[in-house]
């Protein structure tokens, strides 16, 4: 742990004197195709396993892997760590239940041409808020988002003409089978996992995305050298909230029922954060790794400790073993190692 | 709406403030002398209701004076926790990543109180907690003046600490320049441990009180922590005045909210006072540093 550093700035060196083995064509080509793979896979397995009680985790885990995305397409590439995105899933969420109950839709597939709307929706609650987050910097940005989060959860609450308060708002049931159900919504979470993933690597590659990395190492010398941080850190801020209102419009589509304690959670800000920070901050395939490895987990210590306290005791561990033992992450762990791994091949 | 019931509101936030204001020192003194954010403060808060709440059950020990064993207990557990988890974060992203750890350790207090306690809910009771005290017209709880009254000891004996005695002077050293200190010969990880357990020893009583004024249950500490936190923000990270003035200044409004408005939205109002006072000052209250530098 403690030569973590050293090695990341070898490993960065290496990068820049374009040494890096990781940056051989070969590699990028196998990268390629274990993208491809995966989503075959992904595509082909609501085929495989039927059982809705599978489906149902892995529609789940989609969802993550896109918010998750969303999630590090602002904070980690530009290291200021949002602890409110469900001011935006649960934008989403309830967009969709206001939308369908005011047009008076039926269930039906339909109803996912709404999502990106949802996704529209949210991303323009995000203007306002990301303007008044953004007027600060790191830890007091940690705070503020979480207060907006409170504000929301609490209008939520209140605001009874839109949200109905505490009773909930109900959305069109869909009409298909039990054993189909989950299908439909794994497909609208797989697109737009898909689109999370899409958008977050071709931030990554633009010159749009290396602005936001600037911004993370280092603000005012990114704002010295013409970087206008205000407008790109916004623009990402609001970008990764289109990506999380689809995420909950889904959800709420999924459940047929909103609530203010299921749209705004807290736990959801925290968990989308951990994802990312397992699978590694700042890379395209990290909050991925993170989304497939956690929610799944999450899930099945639900199920087998029935007893409230034993899963978030293990899920707690678990947590500060990754922090304490991965503090950079599974992928780019797993990327000093294969580069070590070529060099002593390439000896 | 009446003049008395204005001013009964105006008492109770600055009297429920002052005990805000003693959780919310312990979590900006750790931030200031050690940048970290402490999530876990509000289930440890939590988790020093249900000692004493334990205490009292089952050995009959009144909350104030259990405060004797539950304080330096909380000290303790605080103290393990730095050694534990935050000394070996990685220097890099130190402070994302004691947000998380520290949001981790409340997971697993949380699960522990659940496991123990129940998710039902609790509240500590004894003579005082249902009596008031009849003066000028207005009814004064007594657990709320002897809350405040107990805030206002430990709050003074915090300053004596922090300004009059050599670990303190090592404290205040360490908040304004960690390097210097460490350069100067003040062994950080002891001031840190210490910070720490500062920090977690004043949710022991701050715990206590809260326990006798609400009912509680291990899921509390969410709420508690976002009102702390919005407390530390408004005064101004690290500035330890600066969170006694919020903490009276958000409870306050809190509560005049409630009488004027509706009870309804008076939480909604002490989550907007932060905003509101981002708005025009990005630095907080009393933000010493610059913030946005940072």
């Amino acid at each position: 742990m403690a030569d973590a550093p050293a090695e990341r700035k070898l490993a960065d060196d290496e990068v820049r004197s374009g040494a890096d083995p990781l940056a051989a064509p070969a590699v990028r080509r196998a990268g390629r195709a274990v993208a491809v793979v995966a989503l075959l896979c992904a595509i082909g397995f609501p085929f495989v396993f039927t059982n809705p009680a599978t489906t149902s985790i892995a529609f789940f885990t989609l969802l993550y892997v896109g918010a998750a995305s969303a999630w590090n397409l602002f904070s980690g590439y530009s290291g200021y760590m949002a602890l409110g995105n469900a001011v935006f899933y649960g934008s989403g969420a309830y967009f969709i239940a206001n939308i369908t109950n005011h047009l008076n839709l039926t269930g039906g597939v339909g109803i996912f041409v709404w999502v990106p709307v949802a996704g529209l929706f949210a991303g323009l609650v995000a203007v306002p808020v990301g303007w008044l987050a953004l007027r600060t910097r790191r830890h007091t940005f940690v705070v503020v988002t979480i207060a907006i989060f409170f504000i929301f959860q609490l209008l939520a609450y209140n605001l009874q003409s839109i949200t109905n308060g505490s009773a909930g708002m109900e959305l069109p049931l869909p009409p298909w089978t039990a054993a189909t159900y989950n299908n439909y919504f794994y497909a609208a979470a797989l697109v737009v996992a898909v689109i999370a993933i899409a958008l977050s690597w071709a931030v990554r590659r633009s010159h749009f995305g290396l602005q936001l990395l600037a911004i993370r190492d280092d603000e005012d010398r990114a704002l010295g050298l013409g970087v206008r941080t205000a407008r790109v850190k916004l623009t990402a801020f609001v970008l990764g909230a289109f990506v999380t209102g689809m995420c909950g419009a889904v959800y709420a589509y999924y459940l047929g029922s909103v609530y203010p304690p299921f749209a705004f959670e807290a736990i959801f800000d925290l968990t989308v954060a951990l994802m990312a920070f397992l699978g590694g901050l700042g890379t395209v395939s990290g909050p991925v790794v993170g989304a497939l490895l956690l929610e799944p987990l999450q899930q099945w210590l639900t199920l087998q400790f029935t007893a409230a306290g034993l899963s978030l005791i293990l899920f707690g561990a678990l947590f500060l073993l990754v922090i304490g033992f991965l503090p950079q992450g599974i992928v780019p762990s797993l990327e000093v190692l294969l580069r070590r791994l070529l060099r002593r091949r390439a000896r | 709406m009446n003049g008395s019931e204005l001013a009964k509101a105006v008492i109770d936030g600055v009297l429920t403030g002052g005990v805000y204001a003693l959780m919310a020192a312990g979590l900006t003194l750790i931030f200031g002398v050690m940048e970290i954010i402490n999530i876990a403060q509000g289930v440890m808060v939590i988790l020093g209701a249900y000692l004493s709440y334990t205490l009292q059950v089952h050995a009959g020990i009144d909350p104030f004076l259990g405060l004797f064993i539950t304080i330096p207990v909380m000290f303790l557990i605080g103290v393990a926790i730095e050694w534990g988890f935050i000394r070996r974060l990685a220097t890099r992203d130190r402070t994302a990543l004691s947000i998380l750890a520290t949001f981790a350790v409340a997971i697993v207090i949380e699960g522990l109180l659940t496991q123990f306690y129940s998710a039902d809910l609790r509240t500590i009771d004894a003579w005082y907690v249902d009596r008031s005290w009849h003066v000028l017209g207005f009814y004064l709880p007594y657990i709320y003046l002897f809350g405040f009254a107990l805030a206002v000891v430990l709050l003074g004996a915090l300053y004596l600490f922090v300004y009059r005695t050599r670990t303190g002077y090592s404290i205040r050293a360490s908040m304004q320049n960690r390097t210097g200190a460490e350069l100067i010969g003040i062994d950080i990880n002891r001031v840190s441990a210490i910070t720490f357990g500062i920090g977690s020893a004043a949710t022991a009583a701050g715990g206590m009180v809260y326990g006798a004024t609400n009912t509680f249950n291990p899921d509390s500490g969410y709420d508690l922590i976002s009102r702390l936190l919005v407390i530390v923000v408004l005064g101004g990270l690290g500035s330890i005045g600066g969170a006694l003035v919020a903490a009276v200044l958000a409870l306050v409004i809190e509560d005049v909210t409630a009488v004027l408005w509706s009870p309804v939205w008076s939480s909604t109002m002490f989550f907007a006072v932060l905003v509101l006072v981002l708005l025009f000052r990005p630095t907080g209250l009393f933000g010493q540093r610059a913030v946005r530098a940072q």
